[in-house]
């Protein structure tokens, strides 16, 4: 076990399993967000060096935490020039465990410290962006280069970006906690909206050269995972991460080798991974039976709806469409009313659906937005009005951006003229 | 930790007087709080901006103008300053704040300590 591979093998699993962990205790004991990165990143070091010569520990993260926190005393106590700062090092250096009284006056119960880093990560008076970022950088781990390849910015702005956001968390007084139960509903939501959109960037990606963000999907799946094992009694939490493991489980089989988008009907069902959509149609089980139905939840039983269908005719479109009816009361949005008109269209004919993008059309609100033509053309396509598919396929070519769905839409497009 | 709320109104809204305010149920509830937990540390109503004098100094020259040095569509009604544990506290305390309720907004600064 002493050989290095087997230790950087360990480190290694040791960093994607205790770095957020070792962050956030650090930060709850320093209060200092720099200082607690570096000697998480130190501990890490020296971990490669002293497992090498001692053997791997029998709890890393332990290991990892308390060398962290005799660093993080040297530092304090090398700096330490006013009374404030020999506090501090003496705070640092009661050995605190599970039993500190500290521990307990967290009024929600929770009392992992890596749930108050990743709510103070989520606060809502951060940016969006800065939200996202610190989340990956602190809990997650990402450097400062990958996230900003990850989100195709030059490294100073995301460095910025991230410097911004620990200075607004000290300086406007951001509480380093799990929120109080009546604030903890609304800033699940906002910590769960960061998860998802994480993943959304990730999905969103489909070259090769992506692979930066493709892998933004594991890291937002490996965060819900978190999520799920410190918050197992909200259905939400449980519903995300099963949402991300039914999309996720298809995501080899949307882009053929040429980088071509495959729509979900032509998609190779037998490509799909089994063991995600095993899981997560199991999770989603579980999760439904509780009886307190939310917008992930609901958006992951869309999501098994495909998954489970042995062929895409055994897709239950019907159920789908009545899910989507579902989903507009939790969120009243133009978007998910334009996807009941597809699954509508589906289970009750096209002229169903073209009836229900008719009023979106009238309403105004999706002006602009490529997918609204493109499914009008997809639908009279499907009822063989391929002149008037033809003329809606133009329109959504002058909005789409994505280079994979413009060529998609293309081909589409060339079809119908060619009927 | 001290905050100043900065009471934001759209420009040509109400401008109600500080006894107006006093007597106004709208901030009943508002003015209890603050009072029953002794956070407000200072804080003043304010005149319109229309009331502003704005002064400005070129070399020996003293250039004043009539109104804010800024137009923009709200203006400063007044602010308090208080201290309260976070910013959470802060944030609770603002939108509970009548300004934030009826069509203004409540800009939460902490202080430079």
């Amino acid at each position: 076990m002493n050989d290095i591979e087997g230790v950087e093998a360990a480190v290694a699993a040791a960093f994607r399993e205790e770095w957020g962990q070792v962050v956030a205790t650090l930060i709850r004991v320093t209060g200092d967000w720099d200082l607690a990165e570096e000697c998480a990143q130190d501990a890490f070091a020296q971990a490669l060096d002293r497992w090498r010569r001692d053997g791997v520990p029998r709890r890393p993260g332990a290991w990892l935490t308390t060398t962290a926190r005799h660093r993080a005393l040297d530092v304090l106590r090398r700096e330490a020039v006013g009374a404030q700062k020999l506090r501090e090092a003496a705070v640092l250096a009661r050995d605190e465990g599970p039993s500190d009284p500290e521990y307990d006056g967290d009024d929600s119960g929770v009392r992992d410290d890596r749930l108050r880093l990743i709510f103070t990560c989520c606060h809502p008076a951060l940016p969006i962006e800065a939200r996202v970022a610190l989340t990956l950088r602190t809990l997650a781990g990402l450097t400062t280069p990958e996230i900003a390849r990850a989100f195709l910015v030059p490294e100073a702005t995301m460095a910025q970006r991230l410097v911004r956001a620990k200075r607004k968390i000290r300086n406007a007084g951001i509480p380093y906690r799990v929120p109080p139960a009546h604030l903890l509903p609304e800033r699940t939501t906002g910590v769960l909206g960061v998860v998802y959109l994480l993943f959304n960037e990730g999905y969103a990606a489909t070259s090769g050269a992506d692979l930066v963000r493709m892998n933004l999907c594991a890291e937002a799946i490996r965060l819900a995972r978190v999520l799920a094992r410190l918050m197992p009694d909200e259905p939400e939490v449980l519903g995300l991460l099963a949402l991300l493991l039914l999309h996720d489980a298809r995501r080899a089989t949307r882009v053929d080798p040429a980088g071509e988008l495959v729509t979900l009907e032509d998609q190779d069902r037998t490509a799909w991974d089994r063991a995600a959509v095993d899981e997560g149609a199991a999770l989603l089980e579980s999760t439904l039976r509780r009886g307190r139905p939310g917008p992930y939840q609901i958006q992951a039983a869309i999501a098994a709806c495909h998954t489970t269908a042995a062929t895409a005719k055994d897709t239950d479109w019907a159920d789908i469409a009545a899910l989507y009816g579902e989903l507009a009361r939790f969120v009243p949005s133009a978007v998910v009313r334009l996807n009941r008109a597809v699954a509508v269209g589906m289970s009750e004919g096209p002229e169903a659906g073209l009836a229900l993008v008719a009023e979106l059309e009238r309403e105004g609100e999706l002006d602009g937005y490529h997918l609204l033509p493109a499914t009008r053309a997809d639908l009279l396509r499907r009822s063989g009005r391929t002149a008037e598919a033809a003329e809606a396929y133009e329109r959504a070519l002058e909005l789409v951006e994505n280079a994979a769905e413009r060529r998609f839409l293309e081909k589409r497009l060339a079809q119908c003229r060619s009927a | 930790m001290k905050y100043v709320l900065f009471i934001c109104t759209p420009v040509g809204g109400e401008e109600l007087s500080p006894a107006q305010i006093a007597d106004d149920p709208r901030f009943t509830s508002y003015i209890d709080e603050v009072r029953s937990r002794d956070i407000v540390r200072g804080g003043a109503r304010l005149r319109p901006s229309t009331d502003a004098t704005t002064v400005r100094v070129q070399g020996d020259e003293v250039l004043l103008s009539d109104g804010p040095f800024v137009e923009s569509k709200e203006y400063v009604a007044g602010f308090d300053l208080i201290e309260v544990a976070d910013l959470d506290e802060a944030i609770a305390l603002a939108s509970r704040h009548p300004a934030a309720l009826g069509g203004g907004s409540v800009e939460v600064r902490p202080v430079w300590e």
